[in-house]
């Protein structure tokens, strides 16, 4: 069913993602891609992988921005994928019940037996999280690693979200954003999460933590605030007089 | 927005059905309608023909056209699946209307009541066809009030050309119907002027700012994008026209969808017999080739916000 679940439990499950620390290394993006290639979403088809045009699905796209006026922007590294939204149009519009918000957990899944791939959907996300499988005629998207995160015969400690398990800078943070007192929504409340294009209206669970003040005054970080002269004094002899020409 | 081939033949050709429909289903209820089964057979044809065309052209854009029957489902929430139940809605006092006209021979009474049923479940899948568009707030050129009024006013008017055509071939059968022609092409171009005015005035409210959030550190922009290829979302949502090319586009589609229908028309109006129905032949193929261009522009102006995460503004061409 396309309409969203009147009543819902409290758990609401996403991703922080921390703006401030992650380098942009496209690893969470290839092991996304790698854990989905083989789960429920399994295949995301790649046409033309090897030549000179290739076209692939991939639930992660990892974009590179430069943030504020010349000489005193910054590089922001900035992962985008499904933000499993409290209000998702992607799951409305659908015309056959394919995609759908689950009640329990706030995950936003499509059922691919029941897609016939007229892309609405897509159309309708504002953060370009589904994309098209042109080989299987239906939209995959994020599941949270849903075959993943519940998977009782993986360690609890691998119960994470492909993406999360493999950022080497721990820029990616995923836990129960419904929970006020989870340490993923304290992370939210101390760092200042937000939401991205929250004009759009679509309450996303996903959070964005912003890249911290940048310290432009070195002695903060503990450095000497420049090198003092060691001797006010003139040398004498043959230095002093390298000096003095060396100065003239 | 890529102009998919598919959803513009279909939104033309079943805009123009169901406009005649709209436009039979009155003039049957006010009595005005021949009762002439031939009139019938040729007006109903082409009426379910355009509508039943346009509806199978929609379903080639599909990855599982084969499925396309679940699309009835989900109306409580999906302008789509309600545009797909009422269009098949529509069929049943359509179908009605017909057998009364071309098997009884009669268009009044209990049979115009169904052309009326019609007419109404015409306008009805006009809207939801338009609200599929309206709905849609990652895209601000058709998440305005200016989409239902240019679906509903282009169907009247592609409609109306197409009954004066048919008119025009039995000899002029329908009392005012040119008339109204020429008021559903003025309409018509006023709501479509109205809509480009609108989508040109307006600054859209979402920014690469916004999207990223990253507003407060300043002015944001693509460094370096995710992929060096292009990928789905750039191939369906990433469509860009260049201004040059939209600006030429429009005048044809002014030209070709309301000034030379407006003109033939009038002329229309003035002869009759041969050069009269000849000049409504010329008006409605002119004018379809002009609404196509109209809703290839529709597509191909209308820009999505994912673009925003790709180095490109809204508002700029």
């Amino acid at each position: 069913m396309t309409s969203l679940p009147d009543h819902h439990g409290a758990k609401r499950l996403g991703l922080v993602v921390d703006l401030d620390v992650c380098v942009g290394c496209h690893a969470c993006a290839v092991n996304c891609k790698e854990w989905n290639s083989g789960g429920v979403a399994a295949p995301l088809t790649d046409l033309d992988p090897y030549g000179g045009d290739p076209l692939g699905v991939w639930f992660n796209r990892i974009h590179s921005f430069e943030a504020g006026e010349p000489g005193h922007s910054r590089t922001v590294h900035f992962p985008r994928s499904c933000l499993h939204c409290e209000q998702p149009a992607c799951v409305t519009v659908c015309p056959t019940g394919a995609s759908y918000k689950r009640a329990e957990d706030g995950i936003v899944l499509v059922n691919e037996d029941l897609c016939i791939g007229c892309k609405l959907c897509s159309w309708a996300c504002p953060y370009g999280a589904r994309e098209y499988d042109y080989d299987a005629g239906v939209m995959k998207k994020c599941t949270l690693c849903i075959d993943k995160i519940y998977n009782e015969n993986l360690d609890a400690v691998d119960r994470v979200p492909a993406c999360v398990a493999t950022c080497p800078t721990s820029a990616r943070h995923f836990g129960d954003l419904g929970d006020p007192n989870s340490d993923i929504s304290k992370l939210v409340r101390d760092r200042g999460g937000y939401d991205l294009m929250p004009e759009m209206g679509y309450l996303p669970t996903n959070k964005y933590l912003p890249p911290r003040p940048r310290r432009t005054d070195a002695t903060l970080g503990g450095a000497a605030p420049e090198l003092a002269s060691v001797s006010e004094e003139s040398a004498g002899g043959f230095l002093g007089w390298v000096d003095r020409l060396l100065s003239s | 927005m890529h102009p998919a081939l598919s959803v513009i033949v279909f939104t033309t050709l079943s805009g123009a059905g169901y406009g005649l429909l709209f436009w039979l289903g009155l003039y049957a209820v006010t009595g005005l309608l021949p009762a002439d089964p031939i009139f019938g057979i040729v007006a109903m044809m082409l009426a379910l023909g355009l509508i039943s065309i346009g509806l199978l052209s929609s379903m080639l854009h599909l990855g599982h056209p084969e499925r396309a029957w679940r699309a009835f489902s989900q109306w409580r929430t999906s302008w789509l699946s309600r545009e797909g139940v009422a269009s098949i809605v529509t069929y049943i006092p359509a179908l009605i209307f017909s057998a009364g006209w071309i098997l009884i021979g009669q268009t009044s009474g209990l049979w115009g009541f169904f052309g009326l049923l019609g007419s109404v479940c015409s306008v009805i899948t006009v809207i939801c066809t338009a609200c599929i568009y309206r709905s849609l707030r990652p895209v601000p050129r058709w998440n305005n009030h200016w989409v239902i009024p240019n679906y509903l006013a282009l169907s009247a008017m592609t409609g109306m050309l197409m009954l004066v055509m048919v008119s025009a071939l039995f000899g002029d059968r329908l009392p005012g119907a040119m008339l109204l022609a020429l008021v559903t092409i003025v309409v018509a171009l006023i709501a479509k002027l109205a809509y480009w005015h609108f989508i040109d005035a307006t600054s859209p409210t979402s920014t690469p700012e916004s999207a990223t959030g990253l507003g407060p550190l300043g002015k944001v922009r693509l460094l370096e994008a995710p992929h060096t290829s292009e990928n789905y979302l750039l191939r369906e949502m990433g469509f860009r026209i260049a201004r040059k090319h939209a600006k030429k586009l429009r005048t044809i589609a002014i030209a070709c969808a309301f000034a030379i229908p407006l003109l033939l028309s009038a002329i229309a109006t003035a002869t009759s017999g041969t050069a009269a129905a000849a000049c409504t032949l010329l008006a409605t193929a002119i004018a379809t080739v002009g609404v196509l261009t109209e809703r290839w522009l529709f597509f191909a102006e209308a820009k999505h916000t994912v673009t925003l995460y790709y180095g490109r503004n809204l508002d700029a061409s």
